[in-house]
C-alpha cells in the first residue's frame, strides 16, 4: 500500500509552502501531487516554482504528479492547463474533462495519466472508457462508499491503480463564487488574497455553534476531518492501492507517519487513530466510507 | 431533430399538467424525467411513468414541440442497468434528445441508439470548450448545458470554439456550486445530486417551532432559524444562515433566483442556442407564468426592431415566483462572484 500526499488545497505563504515540501522529501510518502487545484488567483507559487519543487521531490525518490485545476473558467485557465499537460516530464492528474481532452487527443496523446477525484467516475463502464484513453490510476470521488468502490473495481475490464481519499477535510464543493472574499465583503477579483491568513480554511458553524463546513476560497470543505486511519484493515482488504492524505495546516508529517506505521503493522490502527486525534484541526468523521452521510463517525469494532 | 427557432425556450415539466402548461404558453421544448434516481429531480410526486410519458410526448409532438429527457445522474456498478434501460425506453418513446452526464452512459447511448440525439447535462460540469469538445469528439453530443459559473464573455468564448450548441440557464433556482461538483448534501444526508438525484431531500427535513424561533434542520443539522414574521424558507443547505468568525449571515448564498432576462439580447448576439428555465419541482402555475414571460421576451428579441427593453410587468411576474422574491444575475455579473 502506497501513501500519497494530495495537492495542497489551502493557500499558504510561499516560504511556508516551500518549507512544507522540503520536509516531504524525508517524509514516509510515496506519491506527491503538486500544483494549484482550487483558485487561479493564487500565485505564491507559479508553475515554474511547482516544477522546481517537483524536481527536488523526484530526486528524493518520490513519484511526483502535477494536479490540474478543478474549475476551469477563462482562456488563461486553459493556457495554464495546456502548460501542465505539456510539461513533458511528470504525470498529470486530470481534474476536469478539459484536461482529459488535452491529455487524450492530438497527435501525441499521453498514455499514462491519473483520473482525478472530481471527474465523477462512478461506474466500471466509465472508468474502462478512461482507461482506454490512457488513464492508469483512478482517484475515487470521496463520497463513494467501500461497497461502491469494490463493485466498481470488480467490474473493471482494465487493470488500474485505485486511490482513495483517506485523510483530511473533505473537498465537498466548488463554486464560481469565492466564499472567503464574500466573508470580507470583497469581490473575488479584488480579494486581497485573504486565504493566506487561514492555513486550514475558515470554520463555518451552525447557529447553535456546531462545526459544519470550512470555507476555502471557491471550495467548500467539511468541518470534520475525514480519516480512515481506524478503518485500515477494511481498506487493505478492499485491495486499494494508494491512500491519499490531504495536507493540513500543521502536523501533516506526523499523520503520514501514523498511517505508515499502522500499514506496516507497527501500531494497531485503533491506536493510530487515537494518537492522531490531538493532531487534527477538528473532530474526525468517516461516514462516506461506510455508505453513510459523510459527517458521521463509525468507530472501528 | 432539426430546430425551428434561432433560440429555443426549454421549460421544466415535473408533471403532465406542467408539461401541457409549458407547451400552451410557448415553450419550444420541455424537459422531464422518469420517476426514479435516473434524473436530478428525484422527488416524490414528480416525474413521469410510461403512460404519462407517452401522453406528454404526444401532446408536445402534436403541437410541433420537442421533449428532452433528463438522465443526468451518475449510475453505479450495481444499478447500471436501470440507467441503460432508461436510455432504451427514451429511444423507444421517440424522445427528441436525452440529457446525459455520465460518459459511460453516453458511450452506451451512442452505440445502442446511433440516431438518438445527445445533450450534455449541466451535471457534466463542462465549463470550457476543451471539456465540451471532449464529449463531442467521443460521443457526438449536439448540445451542452453550461454550468452557472461563466461570465458572458466566457460563454461567448466557449460558443466561438466549439461546434456544439450551447444552452444556458435563464431563470430559476440557483445552484451556487458548480453543478456536478457538489457533495454537500451527501455529506449532510447521504443523498447527493450526483448519485441520488436529490439535494437536501425532504425526508431529512425537520421544521420545529422553538422559543428561539422556527428552526429548520437537515438530518439534525441546523440550517437556519427564523424570527416571528420572517418567512421560513426550505432548508437547502447552501442557502441557510451560518456563523463565520462570530458573524451570522448567508455565508454561501441567499435564497434567491437566477434571472437573466435583461441579458437576453446579448445571449442572442453571442449565439446561445437555447435558454433553460429551472423548476421541475415547481407547480404548473409557475411553469405557465415563467414560460409566458420568457416567450414574450424572446419573441421581442427575435423580432428585432427597436432596442430591447425589459418590461416592468415581466420582472414583476418573475419576482412573484422567485425564491425569496428576489433575483440575481449570478456569475454573469462579476461582483456576484
Amino acid at each position: 500500500m502506497k501513501i500519497a500526499l494530495g495537492p495542497l488545497l489551502y493557500y499558504w505563504p510561499r516560504q511556508s509552502t516551500l518549507a512544507f515540501y522540503a520536509d516531504m522529501a524525508d517524509a514516509p510518502v510515496d506519491v506527491v501531487y503538486l500544483g494549484e487545484t482550487v483558485c487561479s488567483r493564487r500565485h505564491e507559487l507559479r508553475l515554474s516554482d511547482w516544477l522546481e519543487v517537483a524536481e527536488i521531490l523526484a530526486a528524493a525518490g518520490k513519484e511526483v504528479v502535477l494536479s490540474s485545476q478543478v474549475l476551469v473558467e477563462s482562456e488563461s485557465d486553459l493556457k495554464s492547463l495546456r502548460r501542465i499537460v505539456a510539461n513533458g516530464h511528470f504525470r498529470v492528474e486530470a481534474n476536469d474533462m478539459g484536461a482529459v481532452h488535452l491529455l487524450s487527443s492530438g497527435d501525441t496523446p499521453v498514455r499514462d495519466w491519473i483520473a482525478g477525484p472530481t471527474l465523477n467516475i462512478f461506474n466500471p463502464t466509465t472508468l474502462d472508457l478512461f482507461a482506454g484513453l490512457g488513464a492508469t490510476r483512478w482517484v475515487a470521488p470521496p463520497e463513494m462508499s467501500r461497497e461502491q468502490i469494490r463493485a466498481l473495481r470488480d467490474g473493471l475490464g482494465h487493470h488500474m491503480e485505485v486511490e482513495i481519499f483517506a485523510h483530511g477535510r473533505l473537498p465537498l464543493a466548488y463554486s464560481a463564487r469565492c466564499f472567503t472574499a464574500r466573508h470580507y465583503n470583497l469581490q473575488k477579483d479584488t480579494c486581497e488574497f485573504r486565504c493566506l491568513e487561514f492555513a486550514d480554511g475558515i470554520p463555518l458553524k451552525t447557529r447553535e455553534g456546531a462545526p459544519f463546513l470550512t470555507l476555502n476560497g471557491i471550495q467548500t470543505q467539511s468541518a470534520q476531518v475525514h480519516t480512515l486511519l481506524g478503518d485500515l484493515p477494511a481498506v487493505c482488504a478492499e485491495g486499494v492501492d494508494i491512500l491519499r492524505i490531504s495536507p493540513q495546516g500543521a502536523h501533516t508529517p506526523e499523520i503520514l507517519q501514523l498511517f505508515r506505521q499502522a500499514l506496516d503493522g507497527l501500531i494497531p490502527p485503533a491506536d493510530a487513530l487515537h494518537e492522531a486525534l490531538p493532531l487534527l484541526p477538528a473532530e474526525p468523521c468517516n461516514g462516506f466510507w461506510h455508505g453513510r452521510p459523510g459527517v458521521e463517525l463509525r468507530l472501528p469494532n | 431533430m432539426t430546430s425551428s427557432r434561432p433560440i429555443e425556450l426549454v421549460c421544466p415539466a415535473g408533471s403532465l399538467p406542467a408539461l401541457k402548461s409549458a407547451i400552451d404558453h410557448g415553450a419550444d421544448c420541455v424537459y422531464l424525467g422518469f420517476k426514479d434516481a435516473t434524473n436530478a429531480r428525484n422527488f416524490s410526486g414528480l416525474n413521469f411513468d410510461d403512460k404519462g410519458m407517452a401522453e406528454g410526448i404526444r401532446y408536445a409532438h402534436d403541437r410541433g414541440r420537442k421533449v428532452l429527457l433528463a438522465l443526468n445522474t451518475y449510475p453505479q456498478a450495481d444499478n447500471w442497468q436501470r440507467w441503460t434501460g432508461a436510455v432504451d425506453r427514451a429511444a423507444a418513446f421517440g424522445i427528441d434528445a436525452v440529457i446525459l452526464a455520465d460518459p459511460g452512459l453516453m458511450a452506451y447511448a451512442r452505440k445502442t441508439h446511433p440516431d438518438l440525439r445527445l445533450h450534455l447535462s449541466v451535471q457534466g460540469s463542462a465549463t470550457s470548450y476543451d471539456a465540451i469538445n471532449f464529449y463531442h469528439e467521443h460521443f457526438g453530443i449536439s448540445r451542452a448545458v453550461l454550468p452557472r459559473v461563466l461570465s458572458l464573455a466566457q460563454v461567448e468564448q466557449v460558443i466561438a470554439s466549439t461546434p456544439v450548441e450551447i444552452e444556458v440557464f435563464g431563470f430559476g433556482g440557483l445552484c451556487v456550486m458548480v453543478e456536478g461538483r457538489c457533495a454537500l448534501s451527501a455529506y449532510a444526508t447521504g443523498e447527493s445530486p450526483n448519485c441520488d438525484g436529490a439535494c437536501s431531500p425532504g425526508k431529512h427535513v425537520r421544521w420545529e417551532q422553538t422559543p428561539k424561533g422556527m428552526e429548520t434542520r437537515l438530518n439534525g443539522i441546523l440550517i437556519d432559524r427564523f424570527a416571528d414574521g420572517e418567512r421560513a424558507g426550505y432548508p437547502t443547505l447552501c442557502k441557510g444562515r451560518f456563523e463565520v468568525n462570530d458573524e451570522t449571515y448567508y455565508a454561501i448564498e441567499e435564497p434567491t433566483s437566477l434571472n437573466t432576462l435583461e441579458l437576453l439580447p446579448e445571449l442572442a448576439r453571442i449565439g446561445v442556442r437555447a435558454i433553460k428555465i429551472e423548476g421541475r419541482q415547481r407547480s404548473p402555475a409557475y411553469v405557465a407564468q415563467v414560460t409566458k414571460v420568457w416567450r414574450a421576451a424572446i419573441d421581442r428579441v427575435l423580432a428585432g426592431g427597436q432596442p430591447f427593453r425589459v418590461e416592468a410587468a415581466w420582472m414583476a411576474e418573475l419576482n412573484k415566483v422567485s425564491e425569496g422574491q428576489s433575483h440575481t444575475l449570478g456569475a454573469y455579473y462579476r461582483p456576484w462572484k
